[in-house]
């Protein structure tokens, strides 16, 4: 029986009006600050006298499966039936959650799994006590049948639903016992999602697709260079549109830091009207003359220039072992290079949008949001009213990846409903989308590494700049952002000699959340570095890999499967060539061979070998399918992906010049997972990592070329 | 404005939009069928994927008044019980993740397999260029085999 990981005061059985059914609330890890004795529920199991199981917690679906893993691990311990058991909507009111209310960072099932496991088993607890008590027999005579309570010696069987009203009145155990893990009859077993039956007839409701009464569409036309302001502007043929009802002029909001992810908007023209394609035809209408502001001048080639100049001096140190400067100096052979990667948009295919209804006291939000509490508090501060009189509506995401987890798009709506009077829904085009991102962030790298005498490798140096995501929260903890070394000051390789250093390029550009975030960059960089240190003393990439793995156990058992299952070593089609690359993000460990082939400077990738070891799975097929995810994901940015700028401006507009990987060029992915009883990692980001280096060391190994900037593009 | 009458998965319905609306929003504003999906409007990424006369037509860009006297399925109306092969074999494959391009595949490959009832490998690559970045690609295909498979 494992330990509960919270007080007892922290359950709560409670029995609401009459017939209700049995209620019990659990508390995921709180809200850091919160006063340790303070309890607020942020999950629901409610059983009501029906049979129906439902369960209340608050997570987004975006695609990652997370309403059926949720539901997986709830129904496995309270060995509920699976058929009755639904996923009620992410509850409303952020400001009553006892933990930051957001999907994101891979985290969903690894803060929410033992927590979900304790409320099934104790819910399952007293549902058996309310039986065998009704019975007149000890708990211990008793058993439970998916959705039934059984007495087995004399063959009696109660519904939970039947029980509801029962065990809502008895004290709900604090340590409840939990299922030996051999045991599981869901958990780990490959279950149907959900949420496809929705998904393939039309009827899933995502952001786009609210519809409130009375409701304005607007379109913004936002200034295009990066924190220009509004010279002037005529909306005379705007309004003149038939259908447009308003034309309202947003100021901006700089993005100040502080606080988490302060929301950044451009300053633009809306135009409000009762279908799309009026606010479109008014937006298209609009006269309007900008100030180009502070940025004019702003261009990509300025930005490369700055890294690089930035990179000549020393940054601070994020990670030292040994004493990396003598050993550089007494190294046999120095190696060294230097990476560069560009800005990068995220693409949701949903675009950004959000309705909002602001009335005096209070403000309703439908969102496809990843961040609850951070939409519920940009909302209640342009709304005009307190928190907890902001209600959230969180609908399905089409695609998250980290964008989502920004609030510029309730800010916008908000601030429009707010001005007309009217429930508003805002809708982004393409255009705006890649335009007005928080952009994964730039960066430019610098390696030098050591072989002894031995041809060994002694050292590796490694400095990173780049402009901070964290920075936005407000000043750095001791000038490092974690986000930018991840993935990068951690490298599971043995190197006795090891300096990771940080510096933070102040650069004007928002930047945010992209999936896997600076494992994004550092898995690229540093599994490309390490193939070149592999070619240097001629030792074959996988090998060289797992000498200096002797310490990194998981790693290295990860690293051999993916080897061993792609037949590392053997042969390999004429015309093609393999690489691989290894990296850990967010708590998992993923190693790609990637077989690839170049023609006419194109390459093109046939397959991918994966490997994961992510700890204690919960469904096997979901985790396949956010593997192949994360490799289309990764390989996308790897072949095509940059955000350039001249002018202030964002040169791509559309996925004419923002290209997208199709299905002719998507690669066989073939995923292996590693069992493991390890700590449990997360699943939605860490299949990205590696696939730029596997693409980019099997690129080398068929033509010498080394790639040291991203995208690939055409091979010269 | 003027006035259109459309047929929309068997129904007549009438309009009253300005002449260059594109069908995609005719059919989720006017109608309030929102199963169909605007993801670029240029008619790159193929969200917005209708039949017109069976055609798979990418509708953000497809004007309303080149709708007129044409049979329009959305996705609303590929299987009134959601039991199309596709639909089927995208659910025993659990093809969507996020779930908001997958009208558009469907209904781009509902398409295909009316031209090509067995494609080739070659033929969905060819057909199948709608843009999914959740990156469900291998699962489309395995769909589409699957289906392909089970239409005989």
């Amino acid at each position: 029986m494992s330990s509960l990981p919270v007080s007892r005061r922290e359950f709560l059985g409670v029995t609401g009006a009459a017939g209700a059914g049995l209620v019990i609330g659990f508390r995921l890890p709180p809200r850091r600050g919160a006063p340790a004795d303070e309890f607020s529920p942020s999950g629901w199991i409610h059983v009501t006298p029906d049979d129906q199981v439902t369960l209340m917690i608050d997570k987004s679906e975006m695609g990652e499966g997370v309403m059926t893993s949720m539901r997986m691990v709830l129904a496995e311990e309270l060995d509920a039936d699976w058929t009755r058991i639904v996923v009620g909507p992410v509850p409303e009111n952020p400001a009553a959650w006892s933990r930051r209310m957001s999907t994101g960072g891979s985290t969903a099932i690894r803060t929410s799994y033992e927590m979900l496991r304790h409320a099934g088993a104790a819910a399952r607890s007293v549902l058996i006590t309310a039986a065998a008590t009704g019975w007149g027999v000890a708990d211990s005579e008793c058993h439970t049948e998916p959705g039934v309570v059984v007495h087995a010696a004399t063959n009696r069987k109660a519904s939970y639903g039947s029980l509801a009203l029962a065990a809502a009145a008895l004290p709900v155990p604090a340590t409840p016992t939990l299922k030996d893990p051999k045991t599981f009859r869901l958990i780990g077993t490959p279950v149907k999602r959900l949420d496809t039956a929705l998904k393939v007839n039309g009827t899933a409701q995502f952001g786009i697709d609210v519809k409130v009464p009375g409701m304005l569409i607007a379109s913004i036309l936002r200034c295009p260079v990066l924190d220009g302001t509004i010279a002037r502007y005529d909306a005379a043929k705007a309004k003149a549109v038939p259908g447009v009802r308003h034309v309202v002029e947003l100021p901006g909001i700089p993005g100040t830091p502080g606080g988490p992810l302060p929301p950044r908007t451009a300053a633009g023209i809306a135009v409000l009207a009762d279908t799309y394609w009026q606010a479109m035809t008014g937006r298209r209408a609009l006269d309007v003359q900008w100030n180009a502001g502070s940025n004019a001048t702003l261009d990509s080639a300025g930005i490369s220039a700055t890294l690089a100049k930035l990179a000549d001096g020393p940054g601070l140190e994020a990670r030292k072992r040994g004493d990396p400067v003598g050993a550089l100096g007494s190294a046999a052979r120095k190696i060294e290079a230097t990476y560069e990667v560009p800005y990068l948009a995220h693409a949701t295919m949903e675009p950004m949008n959000c309705t909002a209804l602001v009335r005096p006291d209070g403000c309703d939000v439908w969102a496809p949001t990843q961040n609850q509490t951070g939409a519920q508090a940009v909302a209640a501060k342009y709304a005009g009213v307190p928190t907890d009189q902001v209600r959230i509506h969180t609908t399905f995401l089409g695609g998250g990846f980290g964008r989502r987890a920004e609030s510029d798009f309730v800010a916008e709506a908000v601030q429009l409903s707010k001005a007309v009077g009217a429930p508003v829904k805002v809708i982004w085009t393409r255009e705006d989308d890649i335009q007005h991102d928080f952009y994964r962030p730039t960066s430019y790298h610098r390696f030098s590494a050591g072989i002894d005498a031995s041809g060994a490798p002694a050292v590796w140096t490694h400095r990173i700049v780049a402009p901070s995501i964290q920075a936005r929260f407000g000043p750095l903890r001791n000038g490092i952002d974690g986000t930018t070394v991840e993935g990068a000051a951690n490298i599971p390789y043995g190197f006795t000699n090891f300096l990771c250093e940080q510096t933070v390029a102040d650069l004007p550009i928002p930047v945010g959340f992209w999936r896997s975030v600076g494992s994004s960059h550092n898995g690229f960089v540093t599994e490309s570095f390490m193939d070149e240190l592999a070619a240097a003393v001629k030792k074959d990439p996988y090998q060289f890999r797992h000498d200096l793995l002797a310490n990194s156990v998981r790693h290295r058992a990860v690293l051999d499967l993916v080897a061993q299952k792609s037949g590392w070593g053997g042969s390999v089609p004429a015309g093609r060539a393999r690489g691989i690359a290894l990296a850990e993000s967010f708590g998992s460990i993923v190693a790609e061979v990637a077989e690839v082939s170049v023609a006419k400077g194109r390459p093109r990738v046939h397959k991918v070998w994966l490997a994961v070891d992510c700890g204690p799975i919960v469904n096997p097929d979901t985790i396949d399918a956010q593997m192949q995810s994360g490799v289309v994901y990764g390989l996308t940015a790897a072949l095509y992906g940059a955000v350039t700028w001249k002018d202030g401006k964002v040169e791509q507009n559309n996925f004419t010049d923002y290209k997208m990987l199709r299905m002719a060029e998507m690669p066989e992915v073939e995923v292996h997972i590693v069992p493991s009883t390890d700590s449990q990692g997360g699943i939605g980001e860490p299949g990205t990592p590696p696939i730029a280096p596997a693409v980019c060391n099997a690129i080398y190994a068929l033509t010498g070329k080394r790639i040291r900037k991203l995208p690939i593009g055409t091979l010269a | 404005m003027p006035t259109y009458t459309l047929t929309v998965n068997g129904s007549a319905h009438t309009v009253d939009v300005a002449a260059d609306t594109p069908l995609l929003w005719v059919v989720r504003d006017s109608l309030g069928m929102t199963g169909t999906k605007f993801g670029c409007g240029i008619a790159q990424c193929g969200a917005c994927t209708m039949h017109i006369d069976g055609v798979a037509t990418r509708t953000c860009v497809f004007p309303v008044a080149g709708a007129v006297g044409k049979k329009i399925t959305t996705i609303e109306g590929l299987s009134s019980t959601s039991d199309h092969p596709l639909q089927r074999a995208w659910r025993e494959i659990d093809v969507p993740q996020c779930g908001y391009c997958q009208s558009g595949q469907l209904m781009a490959a509902a398409a295909l397999l009316t031209a090509h009832p067995k494609p080739t490998d070659e033929q969905v690559d060819a057909a199948m260029t709608n843009i999914c970045r959740c990156g469900t690609y291998q699962r489309v295909r395995a769909a589409i085999h699957r289906a392909a498979g089970e239409a005989v």
